[in-house]
């Protein structure tokens, strides 16, 4: 890791995804969100735990990127999508060819880098 | 509103000038009465490395009155129209000039690309790679999955709202398009390609709101009264909403604007809407109430909304052929509607009896949206 400062909360996130044990807050009456929270976004409970991710989720859309932002200039193109596990859903790159990706297919999370400029993102792959 | 289009170097300051100007002769009204000055702005900071513009844009236009900017994204233009009538209806003023501007072409597409994903959430989004091109797209791609349709579909908004901007002299576009075209296109983020996209743009908009007991007493020509206004909430991260093809913030600012105008949404006759993406104008339709969850995706293909149709959206290109510079776009809806009513417009034909119109102008992937209710008395 460079010596930039760290985001409290999304880098404890990324840095539980790398170690393979990924989680989400989830509040006294059940709603699930990301870190960092003080508050339910859902309910305003301040009533916060951890709670395991589950392994597999399912890709609930994709698109295939071809114009990016400045971070991912020598990335393109690349499959970008949204997917669901268990009550949390995240965004993430899709290791996998676009004649392979659909709506609905099952995948596992991970983390990645940039190929731009070496900053980790979060990973899916067709599981 | 000035002109649309690619002026790289001119910068923000003029370009809100010519605008507001305009506005100010337009309205025939002394700029000594000016009250208050709202300006909508989304990227100074990014484009041109100016924050801090309602003091330099007031005295731009030589006034001496207070002045605020206004950021909400892409929606900053229609949250400053609705800041004014704010001030109009807590008493506090009685002529406020709203305006917007967005400089764009002077950070190139990857710089502009990175500049606008900004206004996503910089954590679970931008950091993974998303794009504004890319979120319209993977709402586009689960509304193909749970509704149905597809790319055709969605160049035919494209190819209306082209179609509309063909002679409008202000836009950035005035050229028809077929969708051969559309389909042909590069691809952006698939399944949105480059016709699917409103372009970068350069450009301001302006207009002056007055009350109505200021228009009596000046005896002022002001036929066209902002009759009802709403503004709608959701959360930044388009991962965290309940559904990816649903917009609750449009929901709820439209909502409150009927009722604050007094109608429903079969008294709407034209409208100008959000179409940063031809997905964003089903989107939009569908979340005003207009056509049920899941059946505007047919509406431009099926003539229902173009120029000549029962319901004509966008008649002044919209965003995707007049220009989208973001922070203006809202108030460019309110300076084409008032034409369009008022009969100076290349398309007032299309809208000749209209008494009712509709502007609706979104932030991001619709986490903010705010809707103005416009009426003129046939």
């Amino acid at each position: 890791m460079s010596e930039e400062p760290r985001d409290d909360g999304y880098d404890d996130f990324m840095d539980a995804l790398e170690d393979g044990d990924p989680y989400y807050v989830e509040c006294a009456n059940g709603h699930a969100s990301l870190p960092p929270r003080r508050l339910c976004p859902e309910c305003a409970s301040d009533d916060l735990s951890e709670a395991s991710l589950p392994e597999t989720g399912e890709l609930l859309t994709y698109n295939v990127t071809h114009v990016p932002t400045p971070a991912f200039e020598d990335d393109v193109p690349f499959v970008l999508g949204i997917a669901e596990f268990g009550d949390v859903r995240l965004t993430g790159q899709v290791r996998a060819d676009s004649e392979d990706v659909d709506v609905g297919e099952s995948v596992s999370i991970s983390t990645d880098v940039s190929e731009t400029n070496g900053e980790r993102y979060i990973a899916f792959d067709l599981a | 509103m000035t002109k649309f289009g690619e002026m790289p170097d001119r910068t923000g300051r003029d370009l809100f000038a010519e605008a507001g100007e305009t506005a100010i002769e337009d309205a025939g009204i002394d700029r000594e009465e000016i009250d208050a000055l709202y300006l909508g702005n989304f990227m100074g900071e990014l484009s041109e490395r100016q924050g801090h513009m309602g003091p330099l844009m007031a005295k731009m236009l030589g006034l001496d009155v207070p002045a605020t900017r206004v950021e909400s994204a892409c929606a900053s233009g229609g949250m400053a129209v609705r800041q004014g009538l704010h001030a109009i209806r807590a008493g506090s003023a009685d002529v406020v000039l709203v305006g917007g501007v967005e400089r764009m072409h002077n950070m190139g597409t990857t710089g502009a690309t990175g500049g606008l994903s900004v206004a996503a959430d910089d954590l679970w989004e931008i950091k993974q790679g998303i794009t504004f091109p890319g979120a319209y797209a993977l709402m586009a791609q689960r509304y193909f999955a749970t509704h149905g349709g597809d790319r055709e579909d969605l160049a035919h908004v494209a190819v209306k709202n082209h179609a509309n901007a063909a002679n409008n002299p202000l836009a950035q576009y005035q050229s028809e398009i077929s969708v051969e075209k559309v389909l042909d296109a590069f691809p952006v983020a698939d399944p949105l390609g480059l016709f699917d996209a409103s372009p970068i743009t350069d450009g301001a908009a302006a207009a002056l709101l007055v009350s109505e007991e200021y228009a009596d007493e000046h005896d002022l020509s002001a036929p066209v009264s902002i009759a009802g206004t709403g503004q709608g909430t959701d959360d930044l991260a388009l991962q965290h909403r309940d559904s990816l093809t649903w917009t609750p913030a449009t929901a709820d600012a439209a909502e409150e604007a009927y009722a604050d105008a007094g109608i429903s949404a079969e008294d709407v006759d034209f409208l100008e809407v959000h179409d940063c993406f031809t997905i964003a104008e089903v989107l939009a339709l569908e979340g005003l109430g207009l056509y049920e969850r899941g059946e505007a995706i047919t509406a431009a293909r099926e003539g229902e909304t173009t120029a000549d149709g029962d319901l004509p959206v966008n008649l002044s290109g919209g965003l995707k052929a007049k220009g989208h510079p973001v922070g203006a776009t809202g108030l460019a809806q309110i300076s084409e509607m008032t034409k369009l009513f008022r009969g100076d417009h290349v398309n007032s034909d299309a809208v000749e009896d209209a008494e009712v119109g509709l502007t609706h102008n979104a932030g991001g992937t619709v986490a903010s949206a705010v809707v103005h209710v416009l009426e003129v008395e046939q």
